[in-house]
């Protein structure tokens, strides 16, 4: 222990020097923009400047590319709050509070909470890693294709019955996202499904074109058909509004620390931060005072998805380096990046590269806080975009719509299906058909449905796998008890009502 | 093998580099003239993917080329995505695709509409190896212990994980239980990595990861290697896990397991590219065949370093795909004729 702490110590020395602290900044800065354009996601940014890296030391080169990858996580938060397009997966529980915020003027403080709170939930993660590292490995072995869908099955659960339209459109919604994550390839049996002959769709909907079409060309339908403003949005330019919201911040520090354990324990068990976002914001609405005001421009709705995936997202490195399984796209490319250095991933890496693993860990801490400076820095310049005139920035951001959903697979049919997705978006919005739903179903369907699919293959069809050890059986209660919540609650006060009926009575 | 395929390799290299002196004289040798494409039909952290980032790597690191190379994963429909965008990419010569045994397995499964003929043949760089591993902790030390252990249980008390349905893996496992004559439970995971976890977890009973994918488990002490689905064993003899090497893994068959299986990792290029253009990958995928990084990638992951281009290289590919439709035809795995 004491050995690790000096290791770190050590670490810090050499992330500190000029060339390493300057490296940090590029790389920071390359990762915001790399965010704030959708569908360049973090592992396409992380991919692409790979190379540049080839020529520094590992260490000099992982310090680089875990700040572009944390830059281009703050940057996700950006376009999410400012105009309702979520750049990564995670980033889309962001979008249900963060823009309505920023529709009332108040885009700093939902900025600054996002900023805030991603800093906090990977600081955790990192603490996490630095204290428990070898522990934390060992319990991500346990995790099966059983345990696994019980984490997925949780996420789906505590976040059903959430949104305020009938609970039928809902379930409407939720399940054409099921059926267009079925799209494409069928893992278990190598079959093509609903591709009806078709070469474009065998790839299936990308997550990331539904999202754009959905959320991002949805809304400027929506904001057009209510007349084009030539006025933009009131958004004060001043720094003020960062420290105004420090100042409401620590309130919240429950809210906080249960959205960083759940996203820990996400980021560790494979399932990532796309469900911790989600179940985070789930619970964080189910348990707040305020919880019916969720949807409507809360704080706390933009404080729980981002610690959470922000904790996820770090905590996943982890079974990165200690089992060579990345966590995520971006962590997939950053261990190709180790390979070319010649580190090899795995239980060793922690005994044989020391310097390296706690470079990097140094780095996490670093990158972390220097990533926060710059952003929070920018929060004014970032709010003052909605100042332009809408009908002045709706074709740009179209054209940065058009670009990113091009960029995740380099396909012009992309654009179009983006389009479509747009049309379709409008439409469920008018028709007050919930979109999040859909959206969590084409995210997780398809791997919810591989990882059942694997444990009842393993199990012969035997339902008891899903309750046949502690640790998936607690899982899959806990899921049971968040799907019936709103019932259990309705019975609990029945029963109080009757008691206090009965009382007087006596 | 080895000294055979150098000898022929020097060979075919003393031919090529003729051939490239020639078409010299008279013009100007090819060169890109804007970025490289390198498509990877499958996701990223892969076989196929580290070798291509490896090579992207080299190739900067070195100089290689005078314009950047990118790494593009069209991993979708199986890696069918990826072999589709060359096929459709006629004449451009700045597009490769490496690919892995999808090649041949992606079109006879599904049924979408590609095969190797529809592309410029670049070359072989390497070939993987698959050797069959379990978790440590078992009690199996030899291949004879596991499948002695399958045969005395009933069927489907085994469980193989592996990579994709329908692919090597699965292609492996359908031997594996002609010989053994049991059936096992196939369980396909996503990736490589993953499937080793799973052994390591014990969630699984035995899988074929290729070398890369295992090594670092074995190293740790978790995973154990029974034996090696090649005709000879591998050779590199440096110490890997405690005292034992690669070559210390002994051959399947001569544990009673009569089964060889090898992996291409190979190049293609769309169809109708200039010959000038194939020289050119070819005389560059030499040079990152000299290179130390390369030499250390081969030897981490145990590959069988036959290196194979032109004539040599199409037939190769030929005999492959018909080993290969012979396998799938045998575990019931071809796709029904529709179209």
């Amino acid at each position: 222990m004491f050995e690790d702490i000096g290791n770190l110590m050590h670490g810090f020395a050499v992330v500190l020097q000029p060339q390493n602290l300057l490296l940090m900044v590029v790389g920071i800065v390359l990762g915001v923009i790399v965010g704030v354009l959708p569908g360049l996601g973090g592992a396409n940014g992380v991919a692409i400047l790979l190379p540049l890296t080839f020529s520094m030391s590992p260490t000099s080169a992982i310090i680089m590319l875990s700040c572009i990858y944390w830059g281009a996580l703050f940057g996700g938060a950006i376009t999410s709050i400012l105009f309702n397009i979520p750049g990564e997966p995670w980033s889309v529980a962001t979008t249900f509070d963060g823009y309505p915020m920023a529709q009332q003027g108040k885009a700093g403080e939902a900025l600054t909470a996002a900023f805030t709170s991603s800093f906090v939930g990977a600081l955790f993660a990192v603490i996490m890693i630095t204290l428990v590292a070898p522990l934390v490995a060992s319990f991500a072995l346990r995790f099966g294709p059983a345990e696994i869908f019980s984490v997925y099955f949780l996420a789906f659960c505590s976040f059903v019955g959430l949104s305020k339209e009938p609970p039928f459109k809902t379930v409407a919604s939720m399940m054409i996202g099921f059926a267009l994550g079925a799209v494409g390839l069928d893992q278990m049996t190598g079959q093509l499904r609903l591709t009806f002959g078709s070469e474009t769709l065998i790839g299936g909907f990308d997550f990331l074109i539904a999202v754009i079409g959905l959320f991002g060309i949805g809304e400027i339908l929506l904001t057009m058909e209510e007349g084009l403003s030539f006025r933009g949005k009131s958004a004060k330019i001043d720094l003020k509004v960062v420290l105004k919201t420090w100042k409401e911040l620590p309130r919240y520090w429950l809210l906080s620390l249960r959205s960083c354990l759940i996203g820990c324990w996400m980021g560790i068990s494979p399932a990532g931060a796309t469900p911790a976002s989600f179940m985070s914001y789930g619970i964080a609405k189910r348990i707040s005072k305020r919880g019916a005001h969720f949807g409507k421009g809360e704080i706390e709705g933009v404080i729980a998805p981002e610690t959470a995936a922000h904790a996820a997202g770090t905590a996943a490195l982890l079974p990165m380096l200690a089992l060579g399984v990345p966590g995520s796209p971006t962590a997939a490319v950053l261990l190709g990046g180790l390979l070319i250095w010649g580190l090899q991933p795995g239980p060793l890496l922690f005994v044989e590269q020391t310097e390296f693993v706690w470079g990097l860990i140094a780095s996490m801490y670093m990158g972390n806080l220097v990533g926060l400076i710059v952003v929070l820095t920018c929060v004014p310049l970032f709010a003052a975009i909605l100042r332009i005139p809408f009908s002045v920035i709706a074709p740009i951001i179209l054209v940065l719509c058009a670009i990113g959903a091009y960029t995740v697979h380099n396909n012009t049919f992309d654009v179009v299906m983006m389009l479509v997705f747009g049309v379709v978006g409008y439409f469920m919005k008018k028709a007050n058909y919930p979109l999040a739903p859909l959206v969590l179903a084409i995210v997780l369907g398809d791997k919810a449905e591989v990882s059942l699919r694997q444990a009842l293959l393993g199990s012969q069809g035997n339902l008891g796998v899903f309750f046949s050890n502690a640790l998936v059986s607690t899982v899959m209660t806990l899921g049971l008890i968040a799907l019936f919540w709103p019932i259990i609650q309705n019975g609990i006060s029945r029963v109080r009502g009757a008691l206090g009926a009965s009382r007087p009575a006596q | 093998m080895s000294a055979t395929s150098k000898v022929l390799t020097f060979g075919v290299a003393a031919c090529v580099s003729g051939a490239i002196a020639l078409s010299i004289t008279p013009a100007k040798a090819w060169e890109p003239t804007h970025p490289i494409e390198i498509i990877v039909p499958a996701g990223t952290g892969g076989g196929a993917d580290q070798m291509a980032r490896t090579m992207q790597g080299i190739i900067t690191k070195h100089n290689l080329s005078k314009q950047p190379v990118v790494v593009i994963n069209k991993a979708g429909g199986a890696g069918g995505e990826g072999f589709l965008d060359v096929k459709n990419s006629k004449g451009n010569d700045h597009k490769l695709i490496i690919t892995l045994s999808n090649l041949f397995t992606t079109p006879m499964a599904t049924g979408i509409p590609f095969s190797w003929k529809d592309m410029t043949p670049v070359a072989m760089m390497a070939l993987d190896e698959f050797i069959l591993w379990t978790n440590a902790e078992k009690p199996y030390k030899t291949t004879k212990d596991y499948i002695d252990a399958i045969k005395a249980a009933p069927d489907n008390s085994f469980k193989m994980g592996g990579t994709g349905s329908k692919q090597e893996d699965q292609i492996i496992t359908v031997a594996l239980q002609k010989a053994t004559g049991k059936k096992m439970i196939y369980i396909p995971q996503a990736g490589g990595g993953a499937v080793a976890v799973q052994l390591v977890g014990n969630h699984v009973d035995s899988t074929v990861n290729n070398p890369i994918e295992a090594v670092a488990h074995w190293r740790a002490g978790k995973l154990n290697p029974l034996c090696v689905f090649d005709s000879k064993k591998l050779d590199y003899k440096e110490k890997i896990a405690g005292d034992k090497s690669w070559n210390d893994i002994p051959t399947c068959k001569s544990a009673g397991l009569n089964i060889e299986y090898l992996m291409l990792r190979g190049y293609f290029m769309p169809p109708g590219v200039s010959k000038d253009a194939v020289a050119y990958y070819v005389d560059m995928f030499k040079k990152v065949r000299e290179t130390p990084e390369w030499q250390k990638l081969m030897s981490d992951g145990a590959f069988n370093t036959t290196f194979m281009i032109g004539d040599e290289y199409t037939k190769w590919v030929a005999a492959n795909e018909k080993l290969h439709e012979d396998l799938m035809k045998e575990a019931g795995f071809l796709a029904p004729k529709s179209n």
